[in-house]
């Protein structure tokens, strides 16, 4: 954890956090309470830098804050979207150390030291899509729209992970992303092509080709 | 929603986190992935004042050969399980399981530690290490002490190990070409286990079930039965007894209990 940079403070009307200081006599990553005027106990506040879609950032956190509300709320990349909440239908899903992690279900300061890629992190530099992106867009692997960067997410680890998936590979491996839409079928039909148009440079794969 | 305030502690070390539970006690939870405890603590169902981290020790993540057994270390993620070579050679009854477990992106998170130590007997792995005879180590303020998995789940949510113990290791046993089938019936893919049902066949037969009690449970009676030369159907229809079936939103007992006969059944003749 280096030196805190630019500090984006947490908006007080969602945390009631307005007034609280860092406490800067903690040890690394631990911070203590302090208590309130009200005589109750606030949270502490954590330094936590996290490399989000390649660029750093460092922020101060409540430990309680979920890494969903740090991407939308506080680094203001929305779209990563909260649907559940309740670690079940995927929408959240971000990339963290390049593997789908569903991010209402872990804390920002969990993700200290990590890198983080969300849905806008994915298309190139020159605005051309991730061929997870294209291949969803050419198959129409959309109804609503609500699940996809989830969709896409989890798709981009499921290909890494399984380079060459049948479609059972897919379906079983996107079982944590529900579609409110029921429009599964072509979203497997994106992820097979898009498996297709990714060059395998895995070394290893879990399954064997077809 | 949002977890109630907590103080956050990294350790960096396992003594560091058996000093934070020595310093904090009944106050301090520990979390690893926080597939179990996150969820709880948003519904503020789970409301510790100290949260200490070990997500971050690595020296708790791994999968060795230790001679007579494999040791598995409390931090190993589900999916280092699921793709561990040596469990593909010497234990693909813990493999299958922890395949099974939540989706993709828990198994990215969840380690078996944190699902021992939950002891949620809904859980997946917990079922597989009693069938397994596994052993836990556990390090607490004087040193470390091994319980076995049999005596470790004592009830709902609840388990031998104390306020100031860190889980760190699972021993299991080497099972080179053991049959096994794991039958996990739920409604939704990703869901908890309405009921599942383990079968270990390898000269003999281990069954376990999830979600028939208030702790994961041995089948001993299905387990005699085969010993004593029954089929394997005769055998099945005796999964339910012995057990304590929850009833809940998804089943009543009596439904868990023809789940149990049914996914017993199931899990042997699959594991043959």
């Amino acid at each position: 954890m280096g030196d805190a940079g630019t500090s984006i403070a947490i908006r007080s009307d969602r945390t009631g956090l307005a007034g609280v200081t860092p406490d800067s006599g903690c040890r690394k990553g631990v911070a203590a309470n302090t208590p309130s005027a009200a005589g109750g106990v606030e949270s502490p506040i954590v330094q936590t830098s996290v490399t989000v879609n390649g660029a750093p950032r460092e922020h101060d956190v409540e430990p309680r804050l979920l890494l969903v509300q740090y991407l939308r709320e506080v680094v203001g990349l929305t779209g990563t979207k909260v649907g559940c909440d309740t670690s079940s239908c995927g929408a959240c899903t971000v990339l963290v150390d390049g593997e789908s992690v569903k991010s209402c279900t872990m804390l920002a300061v969990q993700a200290d030291g990590a890198a983080v890629t969300t849905i806008e992190g994915l298309a190139g530099d020159d605005d051309e899509l991730h061929p997870v992106q294209a291949a969803f867009r050419e198959h129409h692997g959309l109804q609503c729209g609500f699940c996809t960067a989830g969709m896409v997410m989890a798709t981009v680890s499921l290909i890494e992970e399984i380079p060459a998936p049948t479609e059972r590979d897919v379906r079983l491996g996107l079982e944590g992303n529900l579609c409110r839409c029921t429009g599964y079928h072509n979203i497997v039909q994106a992820v097979l092509a898009a498996a297709d148009a990714i060059p395998q440079t895995a070394p290893e794969t879990t399954k064997a080709a077809p | 929603m949002i977890p109630a305030p907590f103080d956050y502690l990294r350790a960096e070390s396992a003594e560091e986190a058996v000093a934070a539970l020595v310093e904090h006690g009944d106050d301090a939870k520990l979390i690893a992935g926080g597939m179990s405890l996150l969820p709880l603590m948003k519904l503020r169902l789970a409301t510790p004042a100290v949260l200490v981290d070990v997500g971050r020790l690595r020296e708790l993540s791994y999968v060795r050969d230790a001679g007579d057994h494999l040791a598995v270390g409390a931090l190993t993620r589900h999916r280092d399980l699921e793709t561990s070579e040596l469990l593909a050679a010497q234990c693909t009854p813990l493999q299958l399981v922890a395949a099974e477990v939540g989706d993709n992106q828990v198994r990215h998170r969840g380690t078996i530690g944190g699902s021992v130590a939950h002891g949620d007997p809904a859980s997946d792995l917990p079922a597989v290490l009693l069938a397994l005879d596994a052993i836990a180590v556990a390090r607490g303020p004087n040193g470390e002490r091994t319980i076995p998995v049999a005596e470790l789940f004592q009830g709902f949510l609840e388990t031998a190990l104390a306020p100031d113990e860190l889980l760190v290791e699972l021993r299991v046993p080497k099972l080179p070409g053991a049959r096994a089938s794991y039958q996990k019936f739920n409604r939704r893919a990703q869901d908890w286990a309405i009921v599942g049902a383990l079968a270990i066949r390898n000269g003999t037969d281990r069954v376990a079930l999830v979600n028939m009690g208030t702790v994961p449970l041995r089948a001993r009676g299905v387990e005699d039965a085969l010993a004593g030369g029954s089929s394997i159907p005769d055998a099945a229809e005796r999964a339910a007894d012995e057990t304590d079936a929850p009833t809940d939103l998804n089943a009543t007992p009596e439904f868990r209990e023809h789940l149990a006969r049914v996914l017993v059944r199931r899990a042997l003749e699959a594991a043959t």
